[in-house]
């Protein structure tokens, strides 16, 4: 395994950079169950890192861990050079990270425009008497906000729908939509949870894009879990693979692809 | 084809998020307004004031807070009651304790204090939710009844339990006790709940207001994103009893003059404030307005045509109002779950288009 | 032992027969949010109905009369019969089956699928609703309940515990009525439980309250459940009101006695049985011996209002309540 721990650059130009966030030992238990069980990695500032393995593996708990949601009973979350005390998901997402999820959780009751400005809202601090008046600090954060989010609209290309209720959009526009509220936090790591998930072969690769874009024009590190080999093998850098909560694979695609443990995982092997 | 929004381009962010997008909205709110403070108050009598306009206004300014709360924020509550009640002894208390002050400072101080109670009663909101939480605001409700009761220090020591509003005026006009007139009454009210529907359109259209209906939408995703839950639930509260807690002043000072706290403040008033909204449209403020005329006209209606044209027994009129009330919160939760302010939306979208049907 | 001492045990006792009502009415609040996911707030006019319902029927009284009088000038207010208890009682619950039938049909069928708190406001029109119908029906005033049934202290009970403590103790005062009422509810309260365990309809019953989805699977018919549960409240109704009516008349702060089921539930988790009985009795206790111990340093009538924070205390600590189902949250 190759240990890819300095800054390099890709062949395509990328610049990948130090050490953004490392795992140590991280253990999960619900009640006598383990989810992870001692798992170390890292992702470096600029990649894209993969997390796969087969159902049940543990992965969205890891990215569970990663936003906050969960505090591990062991091990270390390290998030640019310091160790990060446990803390509560609101403060993670103040670190910059920001996340999308498997079930869609976008704020049904509310437009596309509003749903991505709540991506903002660590931008925004104007106090509430200076929002109950809306003048002066409020009123021009608003402009100011509004701006940032339509850039990534624009991004995004979902310009028709900004007032339309999220409610009302079909699987593919709301799972852009997340993305989108992600993006406008301007996140230094980028938690994917399945971004594929439920999507056609055109979709697929509308999102395939927009990832690599997200990557490539603003640098925006990103962690990915997902299912579809195709598009892992194609975005990312490195790859993690997880099998009943323990690690059994850390490379590039082509290592991991070639790991024997990982194919038997897969095809199902059955472990003693 | 007058009421349109085509041709009529947003070139600023500013712009596209004002209140009245569509022109015609804007002239007709302008139009409202002035009806409202340069033609009523000459035209309005006493009872018209006293049975309609007034209740109206400041259970519109109630609306509006639990709206906030209810409809916004998603946190169920059914302490109404109890912290208009708590608007309502703090104003008592400020204007005698410093009757040289005027009355309006004492009401939006009681509105402060109003607002300090309601975050602390919304402590509990950080671990329950949903119907547990309607439930423990009910212990905010009857326990805040019950001291007002219990506490006479509340009621100086009145031998009555009663609290009466004592004389005040506001630039040299009477606005409480015997001798205020009825233009007095309704205009003071009017001012307080324009000012409290601005503040509150103000909070929910921005970054605040996104805050509140995450959290109602789904507050583990807001956490998630970086919403910190106990400080936008608390400012909920406090926010949406700072409203409840003046109209309860205004209520007391205003309207009625003088209350006691188990009639007036009791579990039905809870129930009142929560059908404006439920009625009117939650997480809609023209919702409020329109779920407290309809609760303050209706009994008004009933009466005049069950006592007036058909000459029944007022007992017998106020059964037929409680089955009304009953039928009509069915009715509207079974046809329209959003209110009045979604009825007037869906009629707005077909006078857009008119006179094309689609 | 000091008769302040016996005066505590006096007032547990109470405290437990109290408890004991509580939880029958809880259950009827149990039944309907296990089967449906409704909270039913009408619970209480439901019992104040009945009882009204009740009475009514037993002195023969012409439904409507006030209402028709006043629309046709008439004077009726009596059939001239009354009737005897037993049969009453049976009519009274076919009109509760009625009304169960209604409420189904043309509330709650329309309601399916509905967030809870929709559903819970509802519930809270319909008792507006209902009582708004029982005024009309029977009238605004304060009833009497007379079934015949033992009222006072009981003089046996007294005369057993007298000795048990010094010259001033009189012995225990346990109202006659009040015991009855707590046997009525064991009864009916095992009644309940032994029908959701071992009948057909009880069995599916809990199938419905588990999984809508997967009972339509195997064929029970929802509405027919969802009846049948709000006949079983009505009936769990109608026994509170008369306890209730019995031992205070029948009268608008009836409907308010439902209201303190809701701490109970709030303590027992809203979808146990044996929560609702829990915590009954705790709340019976709890309230009565706050009261007794407190009340006097504080100017008393802390029964209004301890039920509630006491229950809010305990969801603080245990957000499901004692027995119910743990809430976990995924994303």
């Amino acid at each position: 395994m190759k240990d890819m721990l300095t800054p390099y650059v890709t062949e395509d130009g990328r610049q990948i950079g130090e050490v953004l966030m490392d795992m140590h030992n991280i253990t999960l238990r619900f009640g006598g169950v383990e989810a992870i069980k001692d798992i170390s990695f890292n992702i470096q500032e600029g990649e894209i890192r993969a997390i796969i393995g087969p159902n049940g593996a543990g992965k969205s708990s890891m990215l569970n861990v990663i936003s906050g949601f969960y505090n591990p009973q062991e091990g270390e979350v390290w998030f640019r050079g310091a160790k990060r005390p446990p803390m509560k998901p609101y403060q993670v997402a103040r670190l910059g990270i920001a996340r999308t999820f498997q079930n869609i959780a976008l704020f049904e009751g509310m437009s596309v425009l509003d749903n991505v400005m709540t991506g903002r809202l660590n931008h925004m601090d104007a106090s509430l008497f200076s929002q109950a008046l809306w003048r002066g600090r409020a009123e021009r954060e608003e402009t100011e906000n509004r701006e940032a989010v339509e850039k990534v609209i624009d991004f995004l290309e979902i310009q028709a729908i900004r007032k339309t209720p999220v409610g009302r959009l079909p699987y593919g526009l709301k799972k852009r939509v997340e993305l989108a509220r992600a993006l406008a936090a301007e996140p230094k790591l980028l938690l994917l949870d399945e971004p594929m998930a439920g999507m056609n072969v055109e979709e697929k690769e509308d999102m395939s894009r927009f990832i690599l874009d997200v990557n490539d024009e603003f640098g925006t590190t990103i962690a990915l879990i997902e299912h579809d080999m195709g598009v892992v093998m194609d975005l990312s850098d490195r790859v993690i693979v997880m099998d009943y909560g323990r690690k059994i694979g850390d490379g590039t695609p082509d290592e991991v692809r070639n790991n024997q443990e990982v194919i038997d995982a897969y095809l199902g092997v059955s472990h003693d | 084809m007058l009421y349109r929004e085509a041709g009529d381009f947003k070139t600023s962010y500013e712009a596209d998020s004002q209140t009245f997008p569509i022109a015609f909205d804007r002239y007709r709110i302008w139009v409202v307004l002035a009806f409202a403070y340069l033609v009523v108050p000459f035209v309005i009598n006493d009872y018209w004031a006293n049975a309609i306009l007034v209740p109206f206004l400041i259970y519109a300014i109630a609306a509006i807070g639990l709206n906030i709360l209810t409809g916004y924020c998603g946190q169920v509550s059914l302490g109404t009651g109890g912290f208009m009640a708590v608007g309502a002894y703090a104003s008592y208390k400020l204007m005698t304790a410093f009757p040289d002050v005027s009355i309006v400072i004492h009401i939006i101080l009681a509105g402060g204090i109003t607002a300090v109670v309601g975050a602390v009663f919304g402590l509990p909101s950080l671990r329950i939710k949903g119907f547990y939480l309607a439930v423990a605001t009910l212990a905010a409700q009857f326990f805040l009844v019950w001291l007002f009761n219990k506490v006479a220090w509340f009621y100086n020591y009145s031998a009555s339990g009663q609290i009466n509003a004592p004389e005040r005026t506001v630039l040299g006009i009477a606005v409480t006790g015997p001798n205020t007139e009825a233009w007095a009454q309704y205009l003071i009210s009017l001012v307080f709940v324009t000012a409290c529907a601005i503040i509150a359109r103000n909070l929910t259209r921005g970054s605040l207001g996104r805050t509140w209906m995450s959290i109602r939408d789904m507050d583990i995703a807001a956490e998630i994103i970086g919403v910190n839950p106990l400080k936008a639930k608390l400012t909920a509260f406090a926010v949406s009893s700072f409203f409840i807690g003046i109209s309860g002043a205004l209520f007391f000072t205003v309207y009625l003059g003088a209350v006691e706290v188990g009639e007036a403040f009791g579990i039905q008033k809870s129930f009142l404030v929560l059908f404006m909204i439920i009625i009117g449209g939650l997480g809609s403020i023209f919702g409020s307005f329109a779920g407290a005329a309809f609760l303050v006209f209706l009994p008004v209606v009933l009466k005049v045509i069950g006592v007036d044209l058909l000459g029944w027994p007022t007992d017998l009129v106020a059964h037929f109002q409680l089955v009304i009330v009953g039928a009509l919160i069915m009715f509207f939760l079974i046809k329209e779950p959003h209110g009045l302010a979604q009825i007037w939306r869906l009629i707005k979208e077909k006078l857009r288009l008119w006179p094309f049907p689609y | 032992m000091s008769s302040d001492f016996l005066y505590g045990i006096e007032v547990i006792i109470n405290g437990l027969m109290a408890g004991v009502l509580y939880a029958l009415v809880a259950l009827g609040f149990v039944l309907i949010f296990k089967a449906s996911g409704i909270f039913n707030y009408a619970q209480g006019v439901m019992a104040l109905f009945a009882a009204l319902t009740l009475v009514g029927i037993m002195e023969g009284d012409v439904p409507f009369s006030y209402l028709i009088n006043a629309i046709f000038g008439t004077e009726i207010y009596n059939f001239g019969w009354t009737v005897p208890v037993l049969l009453a009682i049976a009519l009274t619950l076919v009109v509760m089956v009625i009304f169960a039938w209604a409420v189904q049909q043309f509330v709650f069928r329309h309601l399916v699928g509905q967030e809870p708190i929709i559903l819970f406001m509802a519930t809270i029109g319909l008792a507006y609703f209902l009582e708004g119908v029982g005024d009309l029906m029977w009238g605004s005033d304060i009833k009497t309940l007379a079934l015949g049934l033992p009222q006072g202290g009981s003089r046996w009970v007294e005369d057993m515990t007298v000795g048990l403590g010094g010259d001033d103790f009189y012995g225990f005062f346990i109202d006659k009525l009040d015991m009855v009422a707590t046997v009525v509810a064991i009864v009916l309260v095992a009644g309940l439980i032994l029908f959701a365990q071992y009948t057909k309809q009880g069995r599916a019953m809990r199938a419905v309250a588990d999984d809508h989805q997967a009972a339509l699977s195997v064929g029970i018919s929802l509405n027919f459940i969802w009846v049948l549960v709000w006949s079983l409240a009505g009936l769990v109704a109608l026994v509170a009101g008369v306890m209730w009516g019995a031992k205070s008349g029948v009268q608008f702060s009836l409907s308010l006695i439902a209201l303190k089921a809701l701490p109970v539930l709030m303590l027992g988790g809203f979808t146990s049985i044996p929560g609702a009985i829990v915590g009954g009795l705790i709340i019976g206790v709890g309230e009565k011996l706050f009261e007794f111990l407190i009340g006097p340093m504080v100017g008393g009538a802390t029964e209004n209002w301890f039920a509630y924070v006491l229950a809010l205390l305990f969801l603080v600590f245990r957000p499901q309540g004692l027995f119910g189902e743990k809430i976990i949250e995924r994303v």
